[in-house]
Parts: structure tokens; C-alpha cells; sequence
């Protein structure tokens, strides 16, 4: 489908809305940005931008005159839009899709008098604004994990099918991203139902049709036809975005490197400043390691067993007969690792690392990946 | 530091089971916990016999005693045998807070001259027949689960409750703060202010309760499974805080859990 131009995203959320779709997008909360239930245009960040880098993430306004009142902006979270600002001038915030598709806790089935009832798998639809190229390439990771092989997640397919996806190209990476080494970004492909592409001068938003429900929402919209300088400009940013990767991976050999590196000194090195503390797995828009919770209600004698997230870096993860399998941190860093660059090819045909660098950043050590693959 | 389980042993026949609430040198704030389940409460009450409980009512209930909740640390002469006492009447001991399983912030005097302080503080100090240490439970008698948190977590306290009654193992996991500020959606205030924060040598528990307000963890609910606290002390000087305030963070209410104790020894203590 030919790409068009949106001059608001107004229409867009409206129309969103009015096909019962609850919207949500990225929110200034707590000094970051943050997926939230948006209902207008005048809910997104305009003029942030953030800083990011090992162990560290600050949230400014973009340079330029805006800059001044930043400090009022920031602590009572007024995001409403200035003329021509940027609402998507940032990098990966700390949520991704994963939040949506693999909530942190789901009930999986409840006891009542010893009878099972399974949890219903009625997801909300849900339209996801603002993802980017990265989480994209994260959902598509993590259809191959849910949905592929003998055992489908039916309550993953639900949620998944429930949500529409807008994708908005990366224009500014951080400074610990490395999508484009890892060729998932910063560029939207495919996996969204639309993508967008943020201009300035005069702000406006070039979209194209990634599904036949995408090019049904777009044709619902007051939109115009993409002239060449639009689509130059757009070209432009995604050439701009990609010069702008703060961190790297080489790829060639590193499953092999990584697998040979099992008895390398390095993992007590790294496993000395790891607090095994899980921040990077419960950022990670790929992990998906999970734990089940029994529990019972006092008052009505009933059981349930629900799913929450849980991580290789826990001691209970890899309890068996009584003892942790992995009880170094050495052996949890080195298992994480291993399974991102090596053995995901093997399970899952391909990487179980995006690029999006949020292990880097939410880490309170600062330990960066990018950093540990190049030692080894 | 790992805690023991409970042994899930049960009364037979059909029989209530019968609660008792110690109290040792403490606060008071764990047993008030139990009654702060306002909304569960009744129901408590309805799942057990609340035996000897004297925060809620004078009336002894004599033992045995099917679950005994311990609070507080043993810090007196008395304490040792009276400690002695309810494990003897008890076919579970679980103890709740800090004090109880870790020695709580009186556990400070391990650190200083207790006869000084006393000293110091009490007109005619050979009244006061205090123990050089304050000590958690465990060193005395065995205890079946120890419950952290200064003050316990409400639903940490109904879960273990609940398990007893079920005869299962109680879900309190030993993992860090951080999985819990990742589940409720809380911003790392580390990473994003520069906040110092315990989280990640802390024990979950508490529902990333500070963090969630913007607020570093203070280490209510001791050390976590697996603290690494020299990797976070250095952190912590980058952001900041000279030799003297880290060795303040870690002698708090758990000064004397030996990770916080050897935490406190790295940065300087």
C-alpha cells in the first residue's frame, strides 16, 4: 500500500477508541517513560528525550527552547504537546510489549472444591502505540517461544491477537542501543499493523499499512498522499538513527565463541559486579522465564495457581532436589548469556537478543553486554 | 541464611488448630500486623483458635500450641529460657520480623558496649539484667519458617498462615526487591535518579513498597538470597555516599544478619 501522511495523531487514538480499542502509549511517570492508557495526543512526551548508558537513564527536554521550565514539566508529568516538538524523541523505555503479551503475573486455573477451573483467556483488544523496531523483533522472538513447537500458549495467542500494534521508526537511538548490528532496527519492517515515521518541519507523521487491519485504520483517517520530499525526510531519519547506535555486537562467529567460552575466567571477572539482582531479565523484552504461585483463599477454600515472571539469576529458578543447579553467579551470568547469543539459535532459530540495550541501562552495575560478548 | 520450611505437620482429627503470638524484645508492630488483616481477620479466627495472643487478649490459653508466631529477639536471661518454653509447647515455631530472625536494630549493641549504654541511659543500670548480644531465634531453639520484614508484610503473614493450614510449603521468595519493583512497573530509582537504594541485596517481601515512591530501600526485609553487597557498595560511592552513611544503611533493622554484617565490615565499619 502506498505510505500516507498524518498531520495529528488525534484522529488516529480517536478513531482507535471509537473501535473499542484501549489505547495506550508512551507517558512521562516517575522520571521515565512509561506504556500508560493515553486517550489524546496531548498524553504523549512531547519534547522529552532521554540519556541512557550503563547503569544510568535520565529523562530531559529535547534542546531548544523548550528547555526552560523542564524541571515543572518533569515533576508534574505535564507532557502536553508544544508546535513541531517530537513525541517519539526517544530511545527504548523501560516497558516493552512483553508487559502486554506476557503480563508479570496471570492466573493459569483455580480449585474450587478440588474441581479445576481453567482461567478465562478473554484478552482486551488493545492498541500498543509507539513500539519500536526492536520490540517488534522481540514480539516476533517471542511467537517463535510461545506459539511455535508442540505446545502453544493459548492464553499468549489471545493477548496476542488482541493487540494492534503501531510502530513508530527509531529516530533517536540511546547510547545503549545496538538494533542496527543485530538487524532489527532502527527501522520499522515488518511484524506492526501500521508504522509510523516521526517528521519535524512542519511535525507530521508519514504511515504505512503492515496488515489488512492497519490499512483499514489508515483509510478510517484524514490523511494525504506521501510526496517524495516525505518519504526523503523519512528515508533520511532512519540513515540518521542508524549512525547513532551507541553500542555494537559482531555477530560473525559469536554463537561458536560464546559456547567455546564455557570454562573462560571471565564469568567470576563479570559475576564479581553482578547483583544477581534479575533487572536485566525482567527488562529484557525476550525473557520469558516464569515460575508458577500456589496459593489459597482462607475465606472460600479456594486454590489458584498463577504464572509470574521469574529469572535465571534467582536461586530458585534452578532448584532441584532441594539445591540450585547454578548457585554461583558466575554460572547464572554465564547461563544468561549463553542462552541470548548461543543456545536460543539452537532452541529457537535465531538470536534471543534485539538490540535494545535496556539490559545496559537497568542495570544497576552498569554491566554491559555488548562489553562482556567482546571480552570472551 | 536460609530459612527453614515448615514442617507442615498438622493437628489430627479434625480439631481447630491453636495459634499463639510470643512477644521477646521488640516493638510490637509484627504481632499488630495480625491484627492490621482487618478484612481476613475474621476469617483467621474462623481457621484457628486463637489460644494466647495477649496483644488482643489477656485471656492464657494453656498449651500446646499447634503454630506459635514469635516476635522479638532474645535479649535477657529470661528470654533464654522462656524462648526454651514455647518451642517446648509449640509443633510449629514460625518467627515474624526482624528482631526475631535477625536480632532487629537492638542487635546495634553487638557492635558497642551494652553495660555502657545502660550506663548511660538508666539512672541505677544494675536493674537492668540485659544479654551482651541481641540474638534471632534460630540461635536457640530450631525454628520452622522465619518470617522477614520490619515490620511483616500482611500478606506474607496470611500466606504463611495459609500454608500452615494446608500443610504446604509458604511462596516467600528469597529473591531480590528488584523482581518485585519489575512486576509492580516501578522505575529503578537507582538507574533513573541516582537514587542509593538496598534493593538489590534486599529480600523481596514488601512489594517494592519505597522504590515505588521514589524512595531507596532501607533493607527492612534483611538480605536476599544471594547479595553481592561489595559490587552494590561500590555503586553506592559512585553515587555518592562516603564510607560512614554506607556502614549506617546496613546497621539498621537487620545489622546483625551476617551479609549485612559483613556489608557494613567491606564498606568500613
Amino acid at each position: 500500500m502506498d505510505r500516507v501522511v498524518l498531520d495529528s495523531l488525534e484522529p488516529l487514538i480517536a478513531v482507535l477508541t471509537g473501535m473499542g480499542y484501549t489505547v495506550a502509549g508512551p507517558t512521562v511517570r516517575d522520571g521515565v517513560i512509561r506504556f500508560a492508557e493515553i486517550s489524546s495526543a496531548a498524553d504523549l512526551p512531547a519534547g522529552w528525550t532521554d540519556e541512557q548508558n550503563a547503569g544510568r537513564y535520565r529523562l530531559r527536554r529535547a534542546a531548544g527552547p523548550e528547555a526552560t521550565g523542564s524541571q515543572d514539566r518533569l515533576e508534574t508529568g505535564d507532557a502536553s504537546a508544544g508546535d513541531g516538538e517530537q513525541v517519539f524523541g526517544y530511545a527504548a523505555s523501560p516497558d516493552s510489549a512483553k508487559r502486554y503479551t506476557h503480563p508479570p503475573r496471570t492466573t493459569l486455573f483455580r480449585l474450587r472444591d478440588g474441581v479445576p477451573e481453567e482461567a478465562g483467556r478473554e484478552a482486551p483488544p488493545i492498541a500498543l502505540l509507539g513500539v519500536r523496531p526492536c520490540d517488534l523483533a522481540a514480539l516476533a522472538v517471542q511467537d517463535r517461544v510461545f506459539l511455535g513447537g508442540r505446545y502453544p500458549d493459548p492464553a499468549y495467542r489471545a493477548r496476542r491477537e488482541a493487540l494492534l500494534l503501531i510502530a513508530v521508526d527509531c529516530a533517536t537511538p540511546g547510547g545503549t542501543c545496538f538494533c542496527a548490528s543485530m538487524g532489527t532496527g532502527p527501522t520499522a519492517v515488518s511484524g506492526f499493523d501500521v508504522a509510523l515515521t516521526e517528521l519535524t518541519g512542519p511535525h507530521r507523521f508519514v504511515a504505512a499499512a503492515g496488515s489488512p487491519r492497519g490499512a483499514g485504520l489508515l483509510a478510517a483517517l484524514p490523511t494525504r498522499p506521501a510526496t517524495a520530499a516525505d518519504l526523503e525526510a523519512a528515508e533520511e531519519v532512519g540513515r540518521t538513527a542508524r549512525t547513532r547506535m551507541g553500542r555494537r555486537v559482531e555477530l560473525d562467529g559469536l554463537k561458536e565463541r560464546v559456547a567455546e567460552a564455557h570454562d573462560s575466567p571471565i564469568w567470576n571477572e563479570t559475576a564479581s559486579r553482578c547483583l544477581s539482582c534479575a533487572n536485566c531479565t525482567m527488562v529484557c523484552p525476550t525473557c520469558f522465564c516464569t515460575t508458577v504461585e500456589d496459593g489459597a483463599d482462607l475465606a472460600d477454600g479456594t486454590a489458584a495457581r498463577a504464572e509470574r515472571w521469574d529469572s535465571c539469576f534467582t536461586l530458585g529458578f534452578s532448584e532441584l532436589g532441594g539445591a540450585p543447579v547454578r548457585g554461583s553467579g558466575a554460572a547464572r551470568y554465564r547461563q544468561w548469556l549463553t542462552h541470548k547469543f548461543s543456545t536460543w539459535v539452537d532452541q529457537f532459530g535465531g538470536y534471543g537478543c534485539v538490540g535494545c540495550g535496556r539490559c545496559i541501562t537497568w542495570c544497576p552495575t552498569g554491566i554491559d553486554i555488548t562489553e562482556e560478548l567482546e571480552r570472551l | 541464611m536460609n530459612a527453614p520450611r515448615t514442617n507442615g505437620s498438622r493437628p489430627t482429627g479434625g480439631r481447630v488448630p491453636r495459634l499463639a503470638v510470643w512477644k521477646f524484645a521488640s516493638c510490637d508492630g509484627c504481632q499488630l500486623t495480625l491484627l492490621d488483616c482487618e478484612d481476613e481477620l475474621l476469617t483467621v479466627a474462623g481457621r484457628v483458635e486463637v489460644a494466647h495472643f495477649l496483644e488482643a487478649s489477656s485471656i492464657r490459653g494453656a498449651g500446646p500450641y499447634d503454630l506459635s508466631l514469635v516476635e522479638g529477639s532474645i535479649t535477657t536471661p529470661d528470654d533464654l529460657e522462656r524462648i526454651r518454653h514455647v518451642r517446648r509447647v509449640s509443633r510449629n515455631l514460625v518467627t515474624i520480623g526482624a528482631c526475631a530472625t535477625a536480632g532487629g536494630i537492638q542487635a546495634l549493641r553487638d557492635f558497642a558496649d551494652v553495660r555502657e549504654f545502660a550506663s548511660v541511659v538508666y539512672a541505677r543500670p544494675g536493674y537492668v539484667a540485659a544479654l551482651e548480644r541481641s540474638t534471632p531465634i534460630s540461635a536457640h531453639v530450631p525454628v520452622d519458617f522465619e518470617l522477614r520484614g520490619c515490620p511483616i508484610d500482611r500478606r506474607q503473614l496470611l500466606e504463611v498462615i495459609g500454608a500452615f493450614l494446608a500443610g504446604r510449603r509458604p511462596d516467600v521468595p528469597a529473591h531480590s526487591v528488584c523482581v518485585e519493583c519489575k512486576l509492580r512497573g516501578a522505575a529503578c530509582v537507582v538507574v533513573a535518579h541516582g537514587t542509593p537504594c538496598l534493593g538489590p541485596v534486599t529480600q523481596a517481601g514488601c512489594g517494592a513498597l519505597c522504590p515505588a515512591f521514589g524512595r531507596g530501600c532501607y533493607g527492612c526485609f534483611g538480605p536476599a538470597e544471594s547479595p553481592n553487597a561489595a559490587a552494590l557498595n561500590a555503586r553506592l560511592r559512585e553515587l555518592g555516599m562516603s564510607t560512614p552513611e554506607l556502614v549506617r544503611v546496613y546497621r539498621t533493622f537487620n545489622a546483625a544478619s551476617e551479609p549485612f554484617r559483613r556489608a557494613a565490615e567491606e564498606a568500613g565499619a
